[in-house]
């Protein structure tokens, strides 16, 4: 077990977890942090994907020893009141069947959106491809990231 | 409108009050905290609530909080079947609350997720039960002003005297209406008169999905929570020998290891109970990664069981289980189903002398159809919370059958059904896995155990390899032709491990003089069960596959044979027992020749058509795709329905094209295999599910406009568009595809 200083969120947390924790343990199980999803375990369904300053990583993998003092942000974190652009847009094409993968699937969207405001289809399909939708959402998926980015 | 008698009775309101405790009931547990709501975020939430019957309260301000009965597993009736209540009390949508009911039997019918029944069975009781709160509170305003009650009229939580001018929101008269005589009979609204019904509605947890807040099983916590993990058995035919915990137990935080056991011994299993892996040796401990990770150091070992029989009672009454012992291999079930395909088997429908028939053929098409193994994968890996004391139980989490479940726990722990309390949260997905609730059952005995709430939870591997698979099919389809190139005889013998998926007495059987149906399976200790459509998902692709290869011999026109096919069948059908409406079944392969343009926009296009009845509905579908045999790329899957009325259109789209998108999925790319009892795939990296890439670029979905009572929908749209992918394929490739997956398979390599 050690000590770890973490910042999530503009929050600053201590955690004393084995050095092997991934992030996704230590935001679920320590921090209270449910948003982040466990999908699989092995970065292959992207449903625990949060952001380490501004990029999108998979925290079943990134352990927490690893993190230092780069800035995390979780679905939790995204946005003040929930208004980020592909939030809303998510609730106005009614995106989710059963919403289990969706914050990660936001989450990899926002971080694909930061650098690359207008994505093309054929762009926004290569990006999510990570992150599965086992309820096949897809296409509504690709239509939220689409309206979120002309917004 | 209709006037139909009330079922609810004095003594399920009573009952209701109890459970909630009546009067003030904000908050009284974790998942009416979690109460999700329809009305704009600055809803202002009553000071007393009223209630009225165990489906609705109503507070002093004229909100609203409508129960949502059956389990959400991605369905939408969290939102809507409190739409269905919402309609018939007239109440205004934006002022309803929305709360998931735990599991009732006395309040409520069929809390089950299962069957695409949950609206078609509930529909009757959801009126009612809308339309008997409205007639109390027209009762309590007519006492109040002193008219007469038929004078009354309501709209939008509003009640009005037309001939004094008074006035009065629900909430005004809620406290008089609660006191009031349950009503014997209610008025229905004309389906003409629906104001909610039929609009679409958001999400009612859509907010709190998308800001992650805890709705699911795996987010529920309780104060001093351990948790728990299984060790189930690497392969089917193996069991538990004996393990060593020692290296275990002086892992960091791990506090117990021992081995539990899903029955007792003389219990017989239902239909939702499963035999997969009935003695586990369960890990408890501090913190999720604590337990995962010291779950490598314990040391086990198996060995394999001899051959048994299982009494098991299930929806067709009881029956003895043969279950076999030895590590079976895919290569093996192969080469079984060949030759069980090869041998006569068990006629289960025979019209007219189709043996007289096939030998007068002038010609005869033959064609075999496989299809693997296949496990649900769910998103939210399996996991259940569990409080269980010497008197009581407390249950939390994502299962699809509480009250079957309820049953085998009560069993299984000695307590009355009383004493066991299930709560439903909303489901990461489920397919028909969490019908299976052995992990209930396991989270119940493990806090037993361990003298302290639990929450168990799986790994993506213990998932994927702990069974309850859709079985693997087989299925031989002949055609008779004579000189003429007309059908004369159609023949299928279908198999598979360890069941099969025949429907004998569906299309096309009625359509044609000479039938016949036969069946086969093999029996294995492969576990299986209901996989979202069951038998149809496999059915619909090697039918309408055949259909269209026959279509292409006869030198037809794919849906012009199929309608002439229905035609026959409504108008002149052969044998009694045909369970489809041929009308409907014609109009959804209309409706989609139609909006596909089929006849006139057809030239240039790789497209491929089929359509299905399952779970009470009729569905169709065009497919276009372009690319070559290795990357297709799906253009295009136009959608045509008939489900009777659609409560919430834009839901239904949804899940619509989520099950074009999962079948797709599914015959693409989806199989499990086994080697030595042992599935060779066991999570995302290896058992491949359908991408963003892959998915279709575009789905339009239409709905045949009727007054029919709701039908099933989570299901009917699944089957049939892998048929039509087939289809499309073999127009862009000019390869046949029969076996699935499309991309590779197991059964030709």
């Amino acid at each position: 077990m050690a000590i770890f200083k973490l910042k999530v969120n503009r929050k600053e947390y201590q955690v004393d977890v084995d050095p092997s924790t991934p992030m996704l343990w230590v935001l679920r199980d320590h921090l209270n942090l449910v948003g982040t999803k466990f999908g699989c375990g092995m970065a292959q369904c992207g449903a625990c994907t949060i952001h380490l300053d501004g990029v999108a990583v998979r925290s079943c993998i990134t352990f927490v020893d690893s993190v230092g003092d780069k800035e995390i942000t979780t679905i939790e974190g995204l946005s003040e009141n929930g208004d980020h652009p592909l939030q809303q847009a998510w609730i106005e094409h009614d995106v989710p069947q059963c919403g289990y993968c969706q914050s990660g699937q936001i989450m990899n969207a926002a971080a694909l959106l930061k650098v690359n405001p207008h994505p093309t289809d054929e762009e926004i399909e290569s990006a999510m491809n990570g992150n599965i939708c086992r309820c096949g959402t897809y296409t509504r998926i690709k239509a939220a990231i689409k309206t979120a980015a002309n917004s | 409108m209709t006037i139909v008698k009330t079922e609810l009775n004095r003594r399920s309101f009573i009952k209701s009050s109890l459970l909630t405790g009546g009067g003030l009931l904000i908050g009284f547990n974790w998942l009416a905290a979690a109460c999700s709501t329809s009305a704009s975020k600055g809803q202002s939430i009553p000071d007393e609530w009223f209630e009225i019957n165990g489906y609705l309260k109503i507070g002093e301000n004229g909100v609203v909080t409508i129960m949502s009965p059956n389990p959400e597993i991605g369905q939408n009736v969290k939102t809507s079947m409190p739409m269905i209540v919402a309609e018939e009390l007239d109440v205004d949508w934006k002022n309803v609350l929305v709360e998931q009911a735990p599991l009732n039997t006395a309040i409520f019918n069929r809390q089950l997720a299962g069957g695409s029944d949950s609206i078609k069975q509930s529909w009757p009781g959801l009126r009612m039960a809308g339309a008997s709160a409205r007639k109390m509170l027209m009762d309590a305003a007519a006492k109040k002003w002193n008219v007469p009650v038929e004078e009354i009229t309501t709209e939008l939580g509003i009640l009005y005297h037309k001939n004094s001018g008074k006035k009065a929101g629900y909430g005004e008269v809620a406290s008089a209406a609660a006191q009031l005589p349950v009503p014997k009979e209610v008025e229905l609204k004309d389906l003409k008169d629906f104001k909610i019904i039929g609009t679409s509605k958001k999400n009612v947890d859509g907010h709190k999905i998308v800001v992650g807040q805890p709705l699911f099983g795996l987010d529920y916590k309780k104060e001093g929570m351990l948790i728990a993990m299984i060790v189930h058995p690497p392969a089917f035919g193996m069991k538990l020998k004996s393990f060593d915990a020692t290296d275990v137990k002086t892992k960091p935080g791990i506090k117990d290891v021992f081995q539990i056991k899903l029955f007792n011994d003389d219990y017989k299993p239902q239909w939702c109970d499963t035999t997969s892996f009935t003695e586990l040796v369960a890990i408890v401990g501090n913190s999720t990664w604590e337990v995962m990770s010291a779950k490598a150091y314990l040391k086990v070992e198996w060995e394999p069981f001899a051959d048994y029989k299982i009494a098991m009672a299930g929806w067709g009454g009881d029956q003895l289980v043969n279950v076999p012992s030895g590590l079976e291999s895919t290569a093996d079930h192969n080469a079984k189903m060949v030759a069980a395909a090869a041998k006569p088997g068990k006629i289960e429908r025979r019209d007219g002398n189709p043996e007289e028939a096939f030998k007068k053929a002038a010609k005869v098409i033959e064609r075999t159809y496989t299809a693997p193994f296949l496990a649900h994968t769910p998103m939210e890996p399996m996991n259940f919370f569990a409080d269980v004391s010497a008197d009581n139980a407390i249950l939390v989490g994502p299962i699809q059958s509480p009250e079957y479940m309820e049953k085998t726990l009560s069993a299984r722990l000695g307590l009355p059904l009383e004493k066991i309390d299930i709560q439903m949260t909303r489901m990461g997905g489920g397919f028909g896995r969490r019908l299976y609730g052995h992990f209930m059952v396991e989270a119940a005995l493990i806090s037993q155990k361990v003298k302290a709430p639990v929450k168990l939870i799986y790994t993506r591997e213990d998932e994927i390899t702990f069974g309850i698979y859709r079985p693997a099919y087989h299925a031989l389809y002949r055609a008779a032709l004579d000189s003429n190139n007309n059908l004369t005889a159609f023949h299928v013998k279908m198999g598979g491990v360890p069941e099969n998926a025949l429907h004998a007495n569906r299309f096309p059987a009625g359509a044609v003089d000479n039938y016949l149906a036969e069946s086969w399976a093999i029996e294995s200790n492969i576990t299986v069960g209901a996989m979202r459509a069951p038998g149809s998902n496999f059915n619909a692709v090697a039918e309408q596959s055949f259909l269209d290869e026959l279509a292409e011999a006869m030198g037809k026109d794919p849906i012009q044979f199929r309608l002439d096919l229905l035609k026959r069948a409504k108008e002149n059908p052969v044998g009694e027992k045909n369970d489809y409406d041929a009308a409907r079944y014609a109009g959804v392969i209309e409706l989609v020749r139609d909006k596909s343009g089929w006849e006139k926009d057809s030239a240039g296009k790789n497209r491929g058509v089929a359509a299905y009845f399952c779970h009470s509905s009729y569905v169709a579908n065009v497919v276009d795709i372009t690319g070559d045999k290795d990357n297709p790329v799906i253009q295009k899957v136009y959608t045509a329905i008939d489900c009777g009325v659609v409560v919430n259109p834009d839901a239904a789209i949804n899940m619509t094209e989520g099950a074009i998108v999962d079948g797709i999925g599914q015959s693409m790319y989806g199989q499990l295999t086994f080697s030595k009892g042992q599935p060779d795939q066991d999570n995302f990296d290896s058992y491949r599910l359908i991408r963003h890439t892959e998915a279709p670029k575009e789905i339009e979905v239409h709905f045949v406009q009727n007054e029919i009572h709701p039908t099933g929908l989570g299901e009917p749209p699944y089957p049939p568009v892998m048929g039509a992918l087939a289809n499309a394929l073999y127009k862009a490739t000019g390869d046949r595809y029969r076996h699935q997956p499309f991309i590779k398979n197991s059964f030709e390599s």
